[in-house]
């Protein structure tokens, strides 16, 4: 591979808003197979402390089955498999317990996907399975304060998560995911069946979010990984392709393909 | 061309109408059944039918008590063992089987889901009367319960897969193990389904005859207990129907109307219990 690669600028070095951030999660020669056919092909990835880092790149590139690896959710696909490793705060992931490792690498789906239970229900459920032993109504008012949607949904706690609009159920997702406190927040897509409006809410939540947690977000608009993120991986084809701060890949890419992407040439 | 539209319209409405003709059929059958159980049933249907016992032939009046509770005892038992197991078998194929073992299971299910009836009463009393020296309730719950099994696994299993695969994994990145997941997001999600299954499992062994025959036996008094020959509705309604006396076939008529009535029953309070709660949006 060719690419920049995913050495992150460590404490000496100045690259714009990256600075100082700590690697929080990083990838060495991943590899990931469905079945026979490998969907991603040696990524190296390092991803900054309390930054928000966006991967895009056209549909089936990848960027989605990657984002899975991080927190071993892909594992729930049949006949799968890893190669490499990935190193959260330089432990092999694979190794460590899978459920502690969710706790700390939380998620947010292409579909916002409430459980068929009540608001509280589904904030709480995270604290109820970590066996949380704390005041259940404190964690889950501070959950949807964090995810800017208490003041909506104060009033109707106790109805049903589907009884709120689809952004809303979104945010109420952010506020499940934000309950357990993890320390990485993965998003994959999470903005695809929104509005603008709703859209809005959500990357004004991650620029808040990203003073207390790591934050990876897939995303298929340009426009989104340009307004939100620190720093832009673009995948194509399984490959990383190019991995650098936002401005230097939407402003000088130093691969073609980067700039054909980002130009709208295909994809 | 407009031969062809012509051609293409008469069809479209022979097909309508030939599909709603056949649905009428499939209802009508159910309501001409129903009309004439309860035409020939619902007046010999009174207090001392469901509390006495059955009088000696010849005589008349008597009821049939015994058999109402009899039933109740053998489905019950039947129910205890075969929810629970057809339900986890359910989990398992949904859930976690792998593709040979899982396919191995399913079909063998299927294939006993086809196993004539009467085949599984000779079965139970094989392996529970043969051994106990007895024809007892517990037998006919046996043998019911076997038939109840691969209806609940088979029908839990399709209400699990249908839940979304987004649901799971919601609760899988929470921290969540996979028995926790499955426990407390995928069958809530699906438990009006796999209940709804239940009960129509229940509701068809629960008139099931020949599996009887052969197990619970008859008892012309109360039961002495599940080790004991116990009277059945359907047992009942076979012999009485079979018999050749004028009020025994009024008898069998009222139980006929008895047992689905109590059918009725479970199902519409089932029913009434589960529209409650949030079910799963798509």
């Amino acid at each position: 591979m060719t690419m920049s690669t995913a050495n992150l600028p460590s404490a000496n070095s100045a690259a714009g808003k990256t600075g100082e951030a700590l690697c929080k999660l990083k990838t060495v020669n991943l590899n990931f197979y469905y079945g026979a056919y490998q969907a991603l092909h040696g990524i190296n990835l390092a991803i900054p402390c309390n930054r928000i880092t966006a991967l895009i790149g056209p549909s089936g590139c990848g960027k989605s089955t990657f984002l899975r690896t991080l927190n071993r959710i892909s594992e729930t696909i049949r006949n799968t498999r890893v190669e490499g490793e990935v190193l959260l705060d330089d432990e092999n992931v694979l190794e460590v317990d899978v459920t502690a490792l969710r706790r700390r690498v939380g998620m947010v789906f292409q579909k916002s996907n409430p459980f068929p239970k009540s608001i509280f229900d589904n904030v709480a459920y995270g604290l109820k399975v970590n066996g949380f032993s704390g005041s259940l109504q404190e964690a889950v008012e501070r959950s949807l304060q964090r995810a800017a949607l208490w003041e909506e949904v104060k009033d109707k706690l106790h109805k049903s998560a589907y009884a709120i609009s689809g952004g809303q159920q979104q945010r109420l997702c952010i506020a499940r995911a934000l309950a357990v406190d993890p320390e990485v927040l993965l998003l994959d897509e999470p903005c695809s069946a929104l509005d603008p409006i709703a859209t809005a809410k959500i990357e004004d939540l991650l620029f808040t979010l990203k003073d207390q947690c790591t934050i990876v977000i897939v995303t298929h608009n340009m426009q989104q990984a340009a307004r939100v993120a620190d720093r832009t991986g673009f995948f194509l084809l399984g490959k990383l392709i190019e991995y650098n701060t936002t401005e230097i890949i939407f402003k000088t890419p130093a691969r073609q393909e980067t700039e054909d992407y980002i130009t709208g040439r295909f994809g | 061309m407009t031969l062809r539209n012509r051609w293409r319209k008469i069809l479209s409405y022979l097909m309508l109408g030939l599909t709603g003709v056949c649905a009428v059929v499939a209802v009508v059958m159910l309501f001409l059944i129903l009309g004439y159980l309860v035409f020939n049933g619902w007046r010999s249907v009174d207090w001392d039918f469901v509390t006495k016992l059955p009088k000696p032939p010849g005589e008349v009046g008597g009821g049939m008590g015994n058999a109402i509770v009899g039933s109740l005892q053998i489905v019950l038992l039947a129910a205890l063992i075969g929810l629970p197991v057809g339900f986890l078998a359910g989990v398992y194929l949904a859930e976690y089987g792998g593709h040979t073992f899982a396919f191995l299971v399913r079909y063998m299910a299927d294939l006993l889901n086809g196993i004539p009836s009467i085949v599984i009463g000779i079965f139970a009393w094989t392996v529970v009367v043969v051994p106990l020296h007895h024809f007892s309730a517990l037998a006919g719950g046996m043998a019911l319960a076997v038939m109840l099994i691969p209806i609940t696994a088979r029908s839990t299993e399709q209400f699990l897969v249908s839940v979304p695969q987004t649901l799971r994994e919601g609760a899988l990145a929470l921290g969540a193990s996979q028995w926790k997941a499955i426990a407390t997001v995928v069958v809530p999600a699906a438990y009006r389904g796999i209940a709804t299954g239940m009960i129509l499992g229940v509701a068809r062994i629960a008139g099931e005859t020949a599996p009887l025959l052969f197990t619970s036996l008859n008892n012309q008094f109360w039961s002495a207990g599940f080790s004991q020959p116990t009277a059945s509705l359907p047992v009942m309604i076979f012999t009485y129907a079979t018999s050749p006396y004028q009020d025994w076939h009024r008898q069998a008529w009222a139980a006929g109307m008895v047992l689905l009535t109590l059918v009725l029953i479970a199902n519409v309070a089932a029913r009434l219990i589960l529209s409650r709660g949030i079910s799963v949006q798509r």
